[in-house]
């Protein structure tokens, strides 16, 4: 250790120890309990649990709904921070406290108020139903509860990136005789991207693990509307602790893929914004 | 008649037309009203939908009563002790350079991305009947899954990097300096994190507080995995929802989401005042003239 990076303050094996300590307390040890439980499966055992048909299923559904409600949510989150940073309107500071209330309202209110509202005899539901259109019990009703939940990663990522860009940029590129359509396209957006990119991967990250928001609008019906989280919590309460942890160890492993992502994708953000 | 006209100074091209403004706020609020508004007006207008009188009674019954306690207690283990683990976490890899300080941090923020399921389960894989621990725990009498301490222990994992991941980014803008100044003039470790560290970081910490509070309040599914769900005694309140309404007691079930939609609202007002109060403080900081740095350093000499 050279003379310029002498610890002058004190407390550093005090503070490491505790913290490597109860993170092992809390997060390793049980995380491994997942990978030595699922260790103990023979290949063939392991390989059947996880791609049982109505497991199969239930992969599609939490990706897909997963995927279209991020892409919903970057666009409407990109609409939403734009509003909020770059024009005033009466409410502004309200909307702007209201973005967070998917982080701070409990998962199960949300979904049981988002069922109440979709059902066939609910606020909305009543209205749609005569036309077709089904929201609740059907995975629609995961896509809608997806969104809702994943809607403040999105504005609360691209937010603080519009707020730090400089308008001279802009104001060059009008000057350059560009439309304002083409300054968004070709200077706006290419600044925001890596931050609307990174929360597209939070949204999504969060919405492939959500559980308590989707299993009450979910209608839950097998091979149809069941997702994966929920084919572990059967799996368990039949006793079937094997399966669930091999299906658990997917999700695990696609977990860290995500946050290996993540923050690959929030290192190129700082460094663009660095440069 | 060349003339430009007043209003046109106002850089009209660094913004859209005023049309164009118009629609997209529109938009905006439509779409907030529809996907927030909305389902947060729906919970308090089904809890109320047969009256105070049914909405008290939902309220006052023993079971919701337990559920409301046992949900407090666990955020009142699991919010301390993840603060503890937040400013100790912070002071090491704000503070210090080490090698893994990037590994360690990716490490913290795994309970993020973890599902809320995966993480109730891994409980019950170790402390469950068939779990590591299972037989020994069995053998003397401890109960932790499908009990109070697993309901503790999920809930901690759910929260664990709140408050860390609020004061990290925090700590290291903040740099070493003042803790160092600290120090120089022969202040102790706890010292100088009370008096110098602290008051610098109180409104990130507070942050993370009501951001843990809310999460560890609110959990559902990991909670869901381990508590057994026996009434009165393993229901949380999002728990105690879900039986509700799941027996059809619609108002019931709204009326104590009621109270956690209140809990919600209070988090954001708090978070927003918070905010209010940091900025405001910030701002105080940058527009002081540059004489304290010469005070501080005659008070050094003298």
């Amino acid at each position: 250790m050279s003379a310029a990076t002498r610890r002058v303050l004190p407390g550093f094996h005090l503070t490491l120890g505790f913290t490597v300590f109860y993170l092992c307390l809390i997060v390793l040890i049980p995380l491994s309990a997942l990978l030595f439980k699922t260790f103990t499966l023979t290949w063939p055992q392991f390989w059947d649990a996880v791609t049982a048909p109505r497991v199969l299923a239930s992969y599609r559904l939490t990706f897909g709904a997963s995927l279209i409600a991020a892409l919903v949510n970057v666009v409407f989150g990109l609409l939403v921070a734009w509003v909020l940073v770059r024009y005033t309107f009466p409410g502004k500071k309200l909307i702007d406290a209201l973005v967070d209330l998917p982080f701070a309202l409990p998962t199960a209110v949300a979904g049981i108020s988002l069922t109440a509202l979709l059902a066939g005899n609910g606020w909305v539901g009543q209205y749609l139903e005569p036309m077709g259109i089904q929201l609740a019990f059907n995975p629609n009703g995961v896509v809608i509860a997806l969104i809702f939940i994943g809607l403040p990663f999105v504005v609360r990522t691209v937010q603080p990136v519009l707020e730090d860009a400089e308008k001279e940029l802009e104001e060059a590129a009008m000057c350059l005789g560009a439309t304002r359509w083409q300054t968004f396209v070709r200077v706006i957006f290419p600044a925001i991207a890596p931050a609307l990119l990174t929360g597209f991967a939070m949204a999504f990250a969060r919405a492939i693990g959500e559980y308590g928001s989707v299993i009450f609008i979910a209608g839950n019906m097998p091979m149809i509307s069941e997702i994966t989280p929920l084919i572990i919590i059967s799996k368990l309460e039949q006793y079937d602790y094997a399966g669930a942890t091999a299906v658990a160890s997917v999700m695990l492993g696609l977990s860290f893929v995500l946050l290996l992502v993540i923050n690959a994708l929030q290192t190129w953000q700082r460094n663009r914004s660095g440069a | 008649m060349s003339t430009p006209t007043p209003p046109r100074v106002r850089l009209p091209h660094t913004t859209e037309a005023a049309w164009v403004r118009r629609t997209l706020i529109g938009v905006a609020l439509v779409f907030m009203c529809l996907f927030l508004l909305l389902p947060l007006a729906a919970v308090f207008t089904e809890a109320l939908r047969k009256g105070w009188d049914v909405y008290w009674e939902a309220l006052k019954e023993p079971d919701a009563w337990s559920a409301i306690r046992l949900t407090f207690l666990t955020a009142a283990v699991a919010v301390p002790l993840n603060l503890v683990f937040g400013v100790a976490a912070a002071w090491c890899i704000a503070k210090y350079e080490f090698k893994g300080k990037s590994f360690l941090t990716t490490l913290i923020d795994l309970p993020f991305s973890v599902s809320p399921v995966v993480a109730g389960l891994i409980y019950v894989l170790v402390f469950g009947a068939q779990g590591w621990l299972g037989p020994w725990l069995a053998e003397h009498d401890i109960k932790i899954v499908f009990a109070v301490p697993g309901i503790i222990l999920a809930t901690i994992f759910v929260t664990f990097p709140f408050i860390a991941r609020e004061l990290i980014p925090l700590m290291q803008a903040q740099g070493n300096d003042e803790e160092q100044a600290a120090q120089v003039l022969g202040a102790s470790g706890w010292q100088t994190f009370w008096y110098v560290t602290l008051p610098n970081i109180k409104w990130g910490l507070i942050y993370g507080v009501i951001l843990c509070n809310a999460r560890a309040m609110g959990e559902f599914g990991a909670v869901s995995v381990v508590s057994g769900h026996i009434r009165g005694q393993t229901n949380t309140m999002p728990l105690h929802v879900e039986i509700l309404y799941n027996e059809y007691q619609s108002v019931a079930a709204f009326a104590v989401a009621s109270l956690l939609a209140l809990l919600a609202l209070l988090t954001l007002a708090i978070k927003s005042w918070v905010e209010w109060r940091h900025e405001r403080d910030m701002r105080a900081t940058t527009d002081l003239p540059p004489e304290p740095p010469t005070a501080m350093a005659g008070n050094a000499k003298a």
